[in-house]
């Protein structure tokens, strides 16, 4: 692949030289890696008075790391998206620099030097990826053995102790991670391949349900209906027996949203909408840890009015209010009071309290940049896999977003995930880095210029024959 | 939509494409991320003052003891201090002398609050006080809390001194003022407690705490400010001023048409002197100080009427409920609707009237201020922790009680109470002093151990200045055998005047 994009970048010697983008990125990469090495000075400051230590390792780490993944883009895929690697390097930074910084007033765990082995973990694997997957088109031929690894993935935690309720991890010894996460991207790629496969006929077939000649208000036939309500049970399932309200609602959301952008049918929103209603109030009637997340999320300081202090979420939204507009200072908040989840699931109360309104919205750009760059290298490929794998992986960052954010700020119902890139979790970290590795490898094919003589090598044929 | 899209999109049968479905979806993307952006502004610009205050926030508390406290000074020495406590809440307070000055600085603790002047005086000792700014706008923007003020006191630590220890291990209490300014000298109040044994938040602490207010004796009442008590004869110094400023006399020599016995009008009821040497008709008013004749005073605040010894007694402080020095003293009560008998028995300090050592401290200030009652004051200086002044003290006129001449016919009779009659205790060897004795019933049929009162000031002998120091003395519930003001409260008073005149002088 890369030895073709050579080809094609010197069988042009008439038109100017095309722009990789790839100075741009190393710019960008050498950047978030200086942020992040001053906000761990900044915390060593304000707690210690002293810089840290180990803050020049700690930069070279993250620096050896940011630089080995921008060499091997420049090396195999140098017509990649420049923005995703630096992005992921920045928010993978601020991750670490809040996690050492949280580590700071809970001394009996801590947390910092783990995430940065995942980190490391993840920026290999990314590589790895880059590497050995030259065509995202590759992935559609195992599509359907990754879902059936996937829901593997989903049911094996079962088998292991709940932790805070919930049966999403699997623990070995001291180590723990959270298969939801892996099957996370499995389970993005069978969607993409399988509605890539059907998008005619889950769009096209179907009887009206509205006396209108609205193709978007047609009910799909049960044959074409059938896949998508196993899916829905097979979720629901998951949510209750783990009870795991987060990556059930994500995946769900993912699914909705893909299915939509195939088919192009407000219908599938519709119905997306009325079942996961009725799988959520059904849960929420069964499942008491449910019932009581949406009890907190519609009356956060109920506890305090009870004289039981305040519960997590009404401790977040202390730590969110404190931070203000400015911010405490990294290292001058107060969120350890969150509790056990602060570095984790409540990691973006600490952002809000220590860097208040404004550096919790530039974190917040910097998933809209990822997400929109996501969306974008969806938009320019011309396979209707690669379209929908691109758009699926940025739609799953973004729900995620939403989903953990919202439940720490109290906009919807708290349901317990990570922040990509941020929140302590190993799991999480390193499917965001195969994340950002697969849209990089897409947006080297999107962008590559095409080679002279041939109208658009790489695309797909028409999407409809018309 | 539909008819629109038909043979425009590039999806099935013309449907929209991915270009555009994708970009909707991109677009409900970023809808959910401006969602949060909106969240967020709302939680931290909109409800985060809200949040901040809730009571069960710990963040301004934390904030609060992140820091040492401002000091409270008695002359340039700090009385209070701070300690690291290594847990949550970095300090914690300390005092010098916690017994001895626990009814001036109040306590400040983590768990129970603060109090007294650490009440009224937080903003500043906490460093809160938006006059602590430098510079308000960078201070908001660097969010820097600003290091905790001082807050000097009027106290005169020699005078607290000779009111403890005068007081010792009776239950009473001594307030001081100088008379020309207001500036309270001396604040004291047994039995005391050390405000230092609660101040953290450690078990020791809560039970501390705990064994304080169970304690019957009340330790952490202050009764110089918060507690009232009949003050018997001592109000006779009322009565007397007001019966002079109205003209019911005008000789405090010349004979006074009592008689003797005296029935309390519209009754059968005679009221009876504690000594003999009162009971006959027609003695004078200087006299009757002296003596402490009950007949006589309460037959002239009989003849000067209820609204004109209402108006005197609220001159001096009474029937005010919001006395702050800046602590708010309890409301010392003088009755507005009384018969004539009872205005008899008030104007000898019995029926309902009741005051705190402080108000009572005011009479003897105002007499010797010739009739100016001073606002009285517990804070000399606010200041900044670099010494910079927030505040200073100005001596504010409480009330005119009376004319300077009435005054210094009241101040005649009370220098004749020291140099002749009840208060001869008082007595200080090169100095003028003025007193009035109080021994005052209470409790069923007048059961209880009489609360025994002195109010006095004192100045130097031949000086034509303003008293530098005035003082109420009260004990209460004393295991003495002899329970009477004279015996008691005026050696307390003298030791505590001595203390002034000899720092003063």
């Amino acid at each position: 692949m890369a030895t073709s994009a050579v080809t094609a970048a010197r069988g042009e010697p008439s038109g100017p030289r095309p722009r990789t983008g790839r100075n741009v990125e190393l710019v960008l990469v050498l950047a978030a890696v200086a942020i992040a090495v001053f906000g761990y000075i900044e915390v060593g400051l304000n707690i210690d008075g002293t810089v840290p230590k180990d803050a020049a390792e700690y930069g070279a780490a993250l620096g050896v790391l940011a630089l080995l993944a921008h060499g091997v883009i420049r090396w195999k895929a140098r017509y990649a998206d420049p923005l995703p690697l630096p992005i992921a390097v920045l928010l993978n930074g601020i991750g670490l620099v809040v996690i050492y910084r949280l580590d700071r007033t809970t001394p009996h765990s801590s947390a910092a030097p783990t995430q940065l082995l995942w980190s490391t973990l993840g920026v290999g694997l990314c590589i790895a990826v880059i590497l050995l997957l030259r065509d995202h088109r590759l992935l559609q031929r195992y599509a359907y053995s990754g879902a059936l690894v996937a829901l593997v993935l989903l049911v094996v935690p079962i088998f292991f102790p709940a932790v805070y309720g919930s049966r999403i991890w699997i623990t070995v010894g001291p180590f723990s991670i959270q298969p939801g996460e892996f099957a996370k991207i499995l389970l993005v790629i069978f969607f993409a391949a399988y509605l890539a496969a059907h998008r005619d006929a889950l769009a096209l077939t179907g009887r009206r349900i509205w006396p209108s000649r609205n193709q978007n208000w047609t009910l799909p036939p049960g044959r074409v209906l059938g896949p998508v309500l196993l899916v829905w049970a097979a979720f629901i399932g998951v949510l209750v027996v783990e009870t795991d309200l987060g990556m059930s609602l994500l995946y769900f959301g993912i699914f909705v949203v893909m299915l939509y952008v195939a088919t192009a049918r407000i219908s599938w929103i519709a119905i997306g909408l009325v079942l996961a209603a009725a799988g959520v109030v059904v849960v929420g009637w069964l499942s008491p840890h449910v019932h009581s997340r949406v009890d907190q999320w519609l009356h956060p300081l109920a506890s305090v009015a009870a004289g039981q202090g305040a519960n997590q979420i009404a401790q977040s939204l202390f730590a969110f209010a404190w931070g203000g507009l400015l911010g405490a200072g990294l290292g001058l908040g107060h969120s350890a009071l969150i509790g056990f989840a602060a570095k984790s699931d409540f990691i973006f109360a600490t952002i809000g309290e220590e860097l208040g309104l404004v550096g919790l919205v530039a974190v917040l750009l910097l998933y809209l940049l990822l997400i929109s760059r996501g969306f974008r290298i969806g938009i320019a490929l011309r396979d209707p896999f690669g379209r929908l794998l691109a758009i699926g992986l940025a739609a799953a960052v973004g729900l995620q977003v939403f989903v953990v954010a919202g439940g720490v700020l109290a906009l919807i119902p708290l349901t317990g995930a990570t922040l990509p890139f941020i929140a302590q979790g190993g799991s999480s970290v390193v499917t965001n880095w195969i994340i950002v590795a697969l849209l990089v490898r897409m947006s080297d094919l999107a962008r590559r210029p095409a080679p002279p003589g041939s109208a658009r090598a790489q695309s797909e044929p028409p999407e409809v024959a018309r | 939509m539909a008819r629109r899209s038909r043979g425009r999109g590039d999806g099935p049968q013309g449907l929209p494409g991915i270009s555009i479905t994708g970009r909707r979806a991109g677009l409900f993307c970023l809808v959910l991320i401006l969602l949060l952006a909106a969240q967020a502004t709302r939680i931290q610009v909109f409800q985060a003052k809200g949040y901040d205050h809730n009571p069960a926030n710990q963040r301004l508390t934390i904030e609060r003891y992140s820091q040492p406290r401002g000091n409270i000074l008695v002359g340039d020495t700090p009385i209070t201090g701070s300690a690291p406590t290594g847990g949550r809440f970095n300090y914690k307070r300390t005092y010098t002398a916690g017994q001895q000055y626990a009814a001036v600085t109040g306590y400040s603790s983590q768990i129970y609050g603060n109090t007294q002047l650490e009440g009224t005086e937080d903003g500043i000792l906490s460093g809160t006080d938006s006059r602590l700014d430098g510079w308000a706008v960078w201070n908001a923007i660097a969010r820097k809390q600003n290091p905790g003020g001082d807050v000097y006191t009027t106290i005169n630590a020699a005078a607290q001194q000779a009111a403890m220890q005068g007081l010792g291990n009776q239950k009473g209490a001594v307030a001081a003022i100088e008379p020309s300014t207001g500036r309270i000298l001396a604040l004291a109040s047994t039995p005391s407690y050390d405000p230092g044994t609660f101040a953290g938040t450690s078990s020791a602490d809560q039970s501390a705490w705990t064994k304080l207010q169970a304690d019957s004796d009340q330790p952490m009442l202050n009764r110089a400010l918060r507690q009232t008590y009949p003050p018997g004869s001592t109000f006779k110094v009322v009565t007397a001023a007001a019966a002079l400023a109205n003209g019911v006399v005008t000789d405090i020599n010349a004979p006074t048409s009592t008689p003797y016995p005296y029935v309390l009008p519209g009754t059968t009821t005679t009221l009876v002197n504690d000594t003999s040497s009162c009971d006959q008709p027609n003695i004078d008013l200087d006299t009757a100080m002296t003596l402490s004749c009950n007949s006589v005073m309460g037959n002239l605040g009989v003849q000067t009427g209820l609204d004109k010894m209402t108006a005197m007694a609220e001159n001096f402080g009474f029937n005010d409920p919001k006395l702050d020095i800046p602590v708010r003293a309890a409301r010392s009560n003088f009755d507005t609707q009384m018969n004539q008998s009872q205005v008899a028995l008030s104007s000898i300090g019995q029926f309902d009237t009741a005051a705190t050592p402080l108000v009572m401290a005011m009479v003897a200030a105002g007499v010797a201020n010739n009739g100016t009652v001073m606002y009285p004051q517990l804070v000399d200086k606010l200041a900044k922790s670099d010494g910079d002044t927030v505040q200073l003290m100005k001596p504010r006129t409480y009330k005119q009680a009376m004319s300077p001449a009435v005054a210094g016919q009241v101040q005649q009779l009370m220098t004749d109470v020291v140099q002749n009659g009840t208060g001869r205790n008082a007595r200080i060897p090169g100095a003028t002093v003025g007193g009035k004795t109080g021994t005052a019933q209470h409790g069923v049929d007048n059961s209880g151990t009489p609360y025994a009162w002195f109010i006095s000031w004192a100045k130097p002998a031949g000086s034509s200045d303003v008293p530098p120091v005035a003082v109420a003395v009260v004990i209460a519930d004393s295991n003495a055998t002899d329970v009477t003001g004279g015996q008691l409260a005026a050696p307390i008073a003298k030791s505590v005047m001595q203390a002034v005149l000899g720092s003063t002088g």
